[in-house]
């Protein structure tokens, strides 16, 4: 089966600024595809190369097989939700739903009944005739939602559609363009600086940085299997140590804690010597003395649903690790001595 | 909770009222002084009787607005019928203003468009560049244009030069000289509020419409030109309504046939000749026919603005 969009070692330059460093993207058809990765990384970039308002300075783009290097914006069938919405001011709400129709060609009366359609989908048909001024930023964004699903594009483009929006309403969204998506089995390919978001809602992210792909898998893969420090680092809070490779093979490696101890982990290493482990801080428990890493608690913060355990282990190396703050926990005190122990998949080797 | 709400809020506005009268007082004076007195004499006036060397009698007369609009023949005794020489005058006005007022919308939307999308570093100094010429006095201008393309001007000797042209152009004394004078005079006025319209544009607009495959050109008639509508319909009024009662680019550019409403106007309040009750009335008669103009914009924007 053809891919919905493949990215074939696309660079973009601005001027002397290279704003893209050959990225390459297979997105299937169906998915929810998230481009995830801080402010200035060049996720705008790629997605307005994509939609056309932006030339490709090397490589190539596809769609569904096709190169649409030669097709304007209008000629692509790929739609896209503006990060600040960008809706008509001059036109009602309905009219801005039903522009792409009217471009298309559909005569009147079918593309009242389906922007109507698209604004009951949204719930906000009883603002159909209202200017977009009127309207709350949350409203406004189901609207340019509305708007861009109405043709039926293959693949839809959402560039931050969320960030506008107070924390209650961004959670109550995701979980409706979640099934937006599902619904109506259009592509999306959603761009987000925020990695709760990417987590919650992809079925694959890519993680991006200075205009490089740093890593590419479903949700779980990312958080559980970072490649690299920046991956491991971006997504959840984790502890990162450098430590010494002493073997590794099949995936699998054997490494020195800054202690002396020894432990195996999974590794996205493939070379002996200096690396950094990733450990995540809730995949640790704290238990008696003796067993496991030796380590004294510094200080304990607490959190409500969990309880932030600062230590320090033998050899210096400080850590956080996080409990549960559940009714069975015994909450450590400053000064204790303690063994820690690392929960399967806890520890991750990564490549640099 | 809403009364005392409310209540702190009307009264706040209400000091807030009382406060704003003395600083009114400069501008009603400025109006009444400038706007209403001046206006208001010439109303009078249009309805006094016509002193022979200029000047009038004080004695109440509809002559002036008799001469424009009835026709009673040569000597005055043929039956009373319509006027249609100045009726001509206005309706040659109108189409040499109107002539002039999309020329300048031709020429001024692509340059406030050019203008409106530089860097923001280097867009004052384009807007400077364009009022440049006129801190030169429009009689100079308009004198100097008369120079620039008299028939052995430096145009059609650029032009004969050039090999573009065997025989001078007979520019001078037309009626496209005085369309070109009009132009290059109110050109500004177009230029800057229809600069001030595309500068507010949000050209993500336009993406946005491309990407819902609208062409350049239904992008153009869709989005961009409503959106900045408001800026082209002021800039047409403000080019469309001096053109309207000009008299130097007529006087100076145009041939006898190119007579304006402003030329009409100035001869009534010359010396010697001038019948300054019907220049008056003239005057009111434009004036009239300019506020209907504006209540007519006044209306198409107050539709714009609803809801
Ligand atoms: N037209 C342009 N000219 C020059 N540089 C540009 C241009 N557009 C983007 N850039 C640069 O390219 C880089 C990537 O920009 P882009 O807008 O793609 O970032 P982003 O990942 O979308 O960031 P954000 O999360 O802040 O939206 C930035 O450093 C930006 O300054
Ligand atoms: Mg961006």
């Amino acid at each position: 089966m053809t891919n919905a969009v493949e990215i074939r070692t696309v660079t973009k330059v601005f001027g002397t600024f290279t704003a893209l460093h050959g990225v390459s993207l297979s997105i299937q058809d169906n998915e929810f595809f998230t481009l995830l990765g801080p402010s200035g990384c060049g996720k705008t970039t790629l997605l307005r190369m994509m939609a056309g308002f932006e030339e490709v300075t090397q490589g190539e783009i596809l769609l569904f097989g096709q190169n649409i290097a030669a097709l304007e914006p209008n000629q692509r069938p790929v739609n896209t939700v503006f990060q600040q919405y960008a809706l008509f001011p001059h036109m009602s709400v309905i009219d801005n739903v039903a522009f792409g129709l009217k471009m298309k060609g559909w005569p009147l009366e079918k593309r009242r009944i389906r922007a109507g359609e698209m604004l009951e989908m949204v719930h906000l048909s009883d603002f159909a005739n209202r200017a977009p001024a009127q309207l709350s930023g949350g409203q406004q964004q189901r609207v340019a939602l509305a708007r861009a699903l109405a043709p039926q594009p293959k693949v839809l483009l959402l560039d931050e559609p969320l960030s506008a929006l107070d924390l209650k309403l961004r959670q109550a969204m995701r979980m409706e363009l979640k099934q937006l998506q599902s619904e109506t089995g259009i592509t999306f390919i959603f761009v987000t600086h925020d990695q709760e978001e990417a987590l919650t809602m992809s079925n694959r992210i890519a993680v991006m940085s200075a205009g490089h792909v740093q890593q590419i898998g479903t949700p779980r893969d990312i958080y559980e299997s970072p490649n690299n420090r920046f991956v491991a680092d971006f997504i959840g809070e984790t502890n990162l140590i450098e430590v010494e490779v002493e073997a590794v093979a099949d995936g699998q490696a054997q490494v020195v804690l800054p202690g002396g101890h020894r432990i195996t982990t999974s590794s996205a290493a493939r070379d002996k010597g200096r690396h950094h482990l990733s450990i995540r801080p809730e995949r640790v428990t704290l238990g008696s003395p003796g067993v496991g890493l030796q380590a004294v608690v510094e200080q304990v913060i607490y959190l409500g649903t969990d309880l932030q355990v600062l230590v320090r282990l033998e050899g210096g190396t400080a850590m956080q690790v996080r409990l549960q703050n559940a009714a069975r926990i015994t909450v450590p005190s400053p000064g204790d001595a303690v063994g820690l122990h690392l929960e399967e998949g806890a520890a991750r080797l990564l490549s640099d | 909770m809403a009364g005392p709400a409310t209540d702190s809020g009307s009264s706040a506005e209400s000091t807030y009222r009382s406060a704003r009268i003395p600083l009114l007082v400069p501008t009603w004076v400025m109006i009444g002084v400038f706007l209403v007195l001046p206006v208001a004499l010439m109303a009078v006036y249009s309805f006094l009787t016509k002193e022979m060397r200029g000047g009038v009698i004080w004695e109440f007369s509809l002559a002036a607005y008799d001469q424009f609009f009835v026709n009673r023949g040569l000597f005055g005794d043929e039956p009373a019928s319509l006027e249609w020489t100045y009726i001509n005058v206005f309706a040659r006005s109108i189409a040499q203003a109107g002539i002039a007022t999309v020329l300048c919308l031709l020429i001024g939307f692509p340059t406030a468009w050019f203008i409106a999308t530089r860097p923001p570093e280097t867009r004052g100094v384009w807007l400077f560049l364009i009022t440049v010429p006129y801190w030169v006095n429009l009689l100079i201008r308009t004198v100097s244009l008369r120079f620039l393309i008299r028939e052995n001007g430096p145009l059609n000797d650029a032009l004969m030069g050039a090999g573009v042209i065997s025989q001078p152009l007979a520019l001078i004394n037309t009626d496209f000289a005085v369309q070109l004078g009009l132009f290059y005079s109110y050109l500004p006025f177009m230029v800057l509020p229809v600069y001030a319209a595309v500068e507010r544009y949000n050209f993500t607009w336009s993406e946005a419409a491309a990407d819902l495959y609208a062409s350049r050109w239904v992008v153009l008639r869709e989005i961009v030109l409503p959106i900045v509508k408001p800026g082209i319909i002021a800039g047409c009024l403000l080019v469309f309504i001096p053109s309207l009662g000009a008299f130097l680019a007529p006087n100076l550019l145009g041939g006898a046939k190119s007579f304006m409403i402003g030329s009409l106007i100035d001869e009534q309040f010359k010396k010697s000749l001038g019948n300054w009750p019907f220049g008056a009335a003239v005057s009111m008669i434009l004036m009239s026919l300019v506020l209907i103009l504006l209540l007519l914009y006044a209306r198409s924007t107050a539709r714009q603005e609803r809801p």
